[in-house]
This record gives C-alpha cells, sequence and structure tokens, in this order.
C-alpha cells in the first residue's frame, strides 16, 4: 500500500491539509448520515451547527487577529463536524455551539491555530462540555428509528445489554457519530485507501482495548470480559478512527503511535472498568495527546532529514 | 534606592507592581481559593493583614538581623503572623477558615510575603514597609476577588452569592473546578499583557 | 482492604486523581516556573521528590512530638524551619557526596523551601497521619510525601514536554510565557479529569 507522508507540527503546505481535511470529511459522511438517519433531523441540525460555528469563529478570529484567513483549509468544518458527532442528539443546539467555540478559539487558535495546538480541539472541547453541563451531555436517547413512541432517555451499552447486531448496526442510544459501527469502518477504510492515515493507531488501539477488557473486564475473575461488545460499545471505535488519528496530536514515528495506541487502548479500559465516567474513550486519548510531546521527544530514531516511514 | 513618595509606594503594588496580575507571584491560593467571590476576598484580606505585620516587624528588625540569617528569621516573622491570623479566623470566621482550610497555614511560602521582605521592608523605614504592605495586600485582594468574581458569576451564576444571572441561566461548572481556574487567570493574564501593550503603543504615537 | 491495596489507593490517588498540581494546586510557581525544558523539569522533580519524602520522615517525628507537648498550633512555624534546614542539609551534603547530582539538582534546592507542595504535604501528613494514626503513620506520612511528589513530577515533566513543543508555535504575542502555560495547564487538569474515582470501587 502507498501512503502519503505528511506529519504536523511540521507545517505542510495548504493544499495538502485542505485535500486530508476533505478525505477526513468524506470519511464522516456515512456515520453523519446514519446518525442523522437514526436520531432524526436534529442530529442534522447539530452536525450544522457545529461545523458553522466553528468555522464562524474561526473567521472572525483570524480577522480580528489580522492573520491570513484560511477557514478555506477545512479544518475547522472538520473540527465542528467531530464535534456535533460527538454530541447526544438530545443535548440543546447551543451547548455544541458552545463547544465549536471552545475547540476553535480555546483548543486551537490560542496556540497558534493549526498544527500548534496539543490536544484534539474537539475531544477537549467535548470534555470540556461534560464538565460543564454534566447532564446535557450524558443524556442519551434510543434512535427514533426504532422507538415506536416519543423517544426516552436510556443507559448507553456501556450500562445496559445489547446484541452485538445492534451495537454493530448502530441502533443504540448514544453519540450522533459513534452509534453504527459499520458506517465508521467504511469511513476507517476509505481513510486507509486514500493514504490519510495508517492501520496502526485505531487497530493497535482497539485491541488493548480488547485485550484489557478481556484481562479484567469481566465479573468472574481474570479472561472473562467481553472483547467485542468493548469494542463495539461506546465511542471506541470513533474515537479509534477518528479521533486518535489526528496528525497534529498523534506521535510523528510509528514506534511512538504503537506506544500511544496502546496507551490510549489501556486507558479506555481503565477508565471503563474502574473509574466514575462510564465512557473513557476522550479522557483516554487527552491523556495520550498531552505525552504525545514527550513520545516524540524521546522514541526515536528521528534525525533531521530523515524520512519518515509509514506503513 | 531612590526616594518614592509615599503615595506611589501604596498604589505601587495595586497597579504597577501588582503581585498577581503583573509579578505572577503567589499563584496557588490565587487559583485554588477563587472558586467563590467571598473566598478571593477573604484569602486576600488574610494575606493583606500577614503582609504589613511581616513587613512592619521585618523593617523594625532590619538592623539587627544578621545578613546571612535573614531568610530563616523573615519566615520566622512571617510564620508567626500566619499562625495568629490561624487562629482569629478559627475563632471568628470559622465557615470561612474551613473553606479556605491548608491555604491558610500555606500563607508562610506565599512568595509575595517572602518577596516583599526581602525586596522591600529590610530597606526602607516602617511607615513606608507598612504602606508597600498595604498596597500589595490590597492589590493582591483585587486580583483574588476579580478572578473569584468571574469564576463564580460564570460557573455558578452568582457574586457573593447574589444570583444575577436569572434561574434560565445555566452554570458552566468548568469555571469552579480547577481547569477553570488555570484557564481563568491564563486568559485575564492576556487580556491585561493586550491592554497593556495596545495603551504603550497608543503613548509611542 | 489489605495494606498493598491501601498503597496502590493513595499512589493513583496522589499521582492521578489528586494530583498536586491539577486538583489541588500544590506547587503552582515552580510548575509554571521550572517547566521550559524537559531536563529541568525532571532535575526539579527529583529534588522535590527527595526533599518531600524527607521532610515527611521527620515532620512526622517532630509532629508527634507536638501532638506529646500538646503544642500542635506550632506545626506550621515548626514544619517550616525544618523544611529550611532539611533543604540546606540536603544542599551541603550533595554538594560535598556527588558533585554531579549537585550539578543537576543543586541550583532547584533553594527554590524548594518556598514550594508549598512540601510544607502543604506536611501539614495534610500532621492532620491526616500525626494525630489520626499511630505507628503505622510514618509509613503512610512517606508514601503520602513521595507519591504526591511523583504525581508533581509527572506534571511538571508532562508540560514541558508541551511548552518545548509550543515554543515552535505561532502564539499571540499577549499570551506567551505565564498566559499561555496556564491555559495549557487548565486542559490538561480538564484531561486529568478523566482519572477521576480511579479504582475507587476497589476501597
Amino acid at each position: 500500500m502507498k501512503l502519503t507522508v505528511s506529519t504536523a507540527p511540521h507545517v505542510h503546505s495548504h493544499n495538502s491539509t485542505r485535500r486530508i481535511m476533505l478525505d477526513v470529511i468524506i470519511a464522516l459522511l456515512p456515520a453523519a448520515g446514519v446518525g442523522i438517519y437514526l436520531f432524526g433531523y436534529m442530529a442534522g441540525l447539530h452536525v450544522l451547527i457545529g461545523m458553522g460555528a466553528a468555522v464562524l469563529v474561526e473567521y472572525l478570529w483570524q480577522k480580528l487577529t489580522k492573520q491570513a484567513v484560511r477557514v478555506n483549509d477545512f479544518s475547522a468544518a472538520l473540527t465542528g463536524l467531530l464535534l456535533a458527532l460527538n454530541m447526544p442528539v438530545d443535548a440543546p443546539l447551543w451547548v455544541t455551539a458552545m463547544g465549536s467555540v471552545v475547540a476553535i478559539i480555546l483548543v486551537k487558535q490560542l496556540f497558534g491555530g493549526i498544527g500548534g495546538n496539543f490536544l484534539n480541539p474537539a475531544l477537549a472541547a467535548r470534555a470540556l462540555l461534560v464538565a460543564s453541563w454534566p447532564a446535557h451531555m450524558t443524556a442519551f436517547t434510543a434512535p427514533t428509528y426504532f422507538a415506536a413512541t416519543d423517544a426516552v432517555s436510556s443507559a448507553t451499552p456501556l450500562v445496559t445489554q445489547y446484541g452485538y447486531m445492534e451495537l454493530f448496526m448502530g441502533r443504540i442510544p448514544g453519540t450522533i457519530g459513534e452509534v453504527c459501527k459499520l458506517a465508521i469502518i467504511v469511513g476507517f477504510l476509505y481513510l486507509l485507501i486514500r493514504g490519510v492515515i495508517t492501520w496502526h493507531i485505531p487497530v493497535l488501539l482497539l485491541g488493548t482495548l480488547a485485550f484489557c477488557t478481556w484481562l479484567f473486564g469481566g465479573t468472574d475473575g481474570a479472561f472473562t470480559g467481553d472483547p467485542l461488545y468493548a469494542v463495539l460499545s461506546g465511542g471506541a471505535m470513533f474515537g479509534a478512527v477518528f479521533m486518535a488519528t489526528d496528525y497534529t496530536t498523534s506521535p510523528m514515528t510509528i514506534k511512538g503511535e504503537v506506544i500511544y495506541a496502546i496507551g490510549c487502548g489501556l486507558l479506555i479500559a481503565l477508565i471503563r472498568e474502574f473509574g466514575s465516567y462510564t465512557e473513557g474513550v476522550t479522557y483516554a486519548i487527552l491523556i495520550m495527546n498531552i505525552v504525545t510531546p514527550l513520545l516524540d521527544k524521546y522514541i526515536g530514531p528521528n534525525l533531521y532529514g530523515e524520512v519518515k516511514k509509514r506503513a | 534606592m531612590p526616594k518614592r513618595s509615599m503615595s506611589s509606594v501604596f498604589l505601587n503594588g495595586i497597579v504597577t507592581e501588582n503581585p498577581t496580575f503583573r509579578l505572577v507571584l503567589g499563584l496557588c491560593p490565587t487559583l485554588a481559593v477563587t472558586t467563590s467571590a467571598i473566598n478571593g476576598v477573604g484569602m486576600g484580606l488574610a494575606a493583606t493583614v500577614v503582609l504589613i505585620g511581616s513587613n512592619v516587624v521585618i523593617s523594625l528588625l532590619r538592623n539587627i538581623i544578621p545578613n546571612k540569617v535573614r531568610i530563616p528569621a523573615f519566615i520566622v516573622v512571617i510564620c508567626t503572623f500566619v499562625t495568629l491570623i490561624q487562629m482569629l479566623m478559627q475563632a471568628f470566621v470559622y465557615e470561612l477558615y474551613e473553606s479556605l482550610g491548608l491555604f491558610i497555614p500555606l500563607i508562610v511560602v506565599n512568595c509575595i510575603i517572602l518577596a516583599r521582605a526581602e525586596a522591600f521592608a529590610c530597606k526602607n523605614g516602617v511607615l513606608a514597609s507598612a504602606l508597600d504592605g498595604i498596597g500589595m495586600g490590597v492589590g493582591f485582594t483585587i486580583a483574588l476577588t476579580l478572578i473569584a468574581a468571574i469564576r463564580e458569576l460564570i460557573g455558578n451564576g452568582t457574586v457573593f452569592g447574589l444570583n444575577l444571572l436569572g434561574d434560565a441561566y445555566e452554570p458552566m461548572l468548568i469555571m469552579i473546578l480547577p481547569a477553570g481556574g488555570f484557564i481563568t487567570l491564563g486568559l485575564l493574564l492576556g487580556i491585561i499583557n493586550k491592554l497593556t501593550e495596545v495603551t504603550a503603543g497608543k503613548k509611542e504615537a | 482492604m489489605d495494606t498493598l491495596t491501601r498503597f496502590l489507593l493513595l499512589f493513583v490517588s496522589c499521582v492521578l486523581t489528586n494530583n498536586f498540581i491539577f486538583s489541588r494546586f500544590l506547587g503552582c510557581c515552580p510548575f509554571l516556573g521550572v517547566s521550559n525544558k524537559v531536563e529541568t523539569a525532571m532535575g526539579m522533580g527529583l529534588a522535590v521528590t527527595f526533599v518531600m519524602g524527607l521532610a515527611s520522615l521527620f515532620t512526622w517525628a517532630v509532629g508527634k512530638l507536638l501532638v506529646a507537648l500538646d503544642i500542635q498550633y506550632l506545626n506550621t512555624i515548626s514544619f517550616i524551619l525544618i523544611i529550611a534546614a532539611l533543604v540546606q542539609f540536603v544542599e551541603m551534603f550533595i554538594k560535598k557526596s556527588s558533585p554531579t547530582l549537585y550539578k543537576s539538582l543543586g541550583i532547584y534546592l533553594p527554590l524548594i523551601t518556598t514550594n508549598c507542595a512540601v510544607l502543604g504535604v506536611t501539614i495534610i501528613n500532621f492532620d491526616a497521619y500525626v494525630v489520626g494514626m499511630g505507628a503505622m503513620g510514618v509509613v503512610y506520612s512517606v508514601l503520602n510525601g513521595v507519591f504526591s511528589a511523583l504525581g508533581f513530577m509527572l506534571a511538571i515533566v508532562l508540560m514541558a514536554g508541551i511548552r518545548e513543543r509550543l515554543e515552535a508555535s505561532n502564539i499571540p504575542k499577549c499570551l506567551k510565557g505565564f498566559p499561555i502555560s496556564l491555559v495549557t495547564a487548565g486542559l490538561m487538569s480538564l484531561a486529568f479529569m478523566g482519572f477521576s474515582g480511579l479504582f475507587a470501587n476497589l476501597g
């Protein structure tokens, strides 16, 4: 497989950034489409508001600070889309808009804009929203698609048991983009074929999560957990494919990526099993984002002028 | 050191060398206790009392303390006042004492106080040192109250417990959590830098 | 709960859940002041760990004495003097015994006296393990000191890694230095919220 080489924080050309961002947005379309189909038009509004707010504040910030306006590189639109797909459909729309503002201004632009942020903007914004308005961010509704009556709040698959097929097709409560695993896998394959990402981070992350859950996630002692369930439930797969692979905030070398992905998987399993949050994907990836600069510094060899090999 | 007017000594701590916004000293209490305006004022005033007391005593003793052991001597003086204020607060404002908790004894290691002892009180007269203490203390208190009021308003919808934003407002809880403390202070410092930049630019033009 | 589990819980609590920097705001001045380079941050972290462990040991003994004499209100003043003396002593000792170590730690040692994390941990220990516990208290005191310092070290080293990276970023001029470091710390603290309640169900 031939793969393109481009890593942040080293600046690459505007056009290649634009192409990559567009590819990721395209890869997210199946997940977004299924989300809107399952949760109804409100999900579509979240997506519009999330993307619109992100693009608007990035444009305004770049105007205000007298920078060249590069909002057409699609990075803000992508951040807004990722955030919206990480929202429960019943959250008020202003929460999504607020999240986009936080992601673009606080997490990205204050740190110098694209390539400067050390945290994934959409995830950091989501963590901030969860901490700020926990009630709005954790009320999950079953998709109207299969609910005969009005939608009711219900527990996520991390709390109640669902069948594998329901988990895979997305007929479960959860955030807009994370529920349908089939759509996420389609997006993943597109990104692989386009050479935007390599398999390392998603596969190793989910593999580690599966192993750790098998090891200590069961109720009858070691090696009794359900690894497949762990991978299919919650935001694990969405996070592994679309969040953990962000160029700016993941390591630059393959060795670094391996450690990073294993760290993410382990932390997700630990937080799910032993922490006070039911889902740990957001925090696990953010924590490994924080470790990334050290991984880049110490996990070499990463000499100047050396061409980075991927795959 | 050049003679300065008493009013400039007093204003120095509030504006020119505001311990929080200009010198960025004493960050731990600044971040930790500013979850509500009342805590901010309480911490600020407690530190002010210690600051005035230690400045006056150190200024009085400035010719007696041998240079070599001056830092431990300063710490003993500061610590005496801290222990006193701790006991007074425990006796008279127990609720505030409880909510400030660990950060009352930690006034001892608040760098502002030691810094003023070292930089001002041990070189200046009693009156000037007292004024310096008041100025720095008031500057610290204003800063803490401002930060705390912002955090309480956004994070809880209130200031000094008064509901200002109405019942429809949904508080942004992060502001009264540790993360919100760091972010608020960071943004405030950034805004102040920006304002200074702008006004300095205007003066030059 | 057996002792080993208790130690594990204490470790997780000190390093991750109730990190001195990210959730208790102890030691913020050195955290922001000495975190521009990873190597210096490690030096500072090591020096703090060393002093906090020793300080916890000594202040436990003195704390017991204060309780026995019923002069507990003197805890702050006696602890800060112990810390100041300890720092002086450690500095002299390292200077004589290991010039290499002195070179790497020496410059940080004087700063540690006014690091509120050190005085903070001794006062926390006093309330929890001196007044409230028997002879086992000394073990918990020292472990609490060392683990809390390791939490500080983790925070400052991660921070230094990020700050080294930020040097290449195009940060707005008015935010350079303290402001952006504080925002960074805030975002790190946000991420560390993910550890909240970790292993609490074992206790």
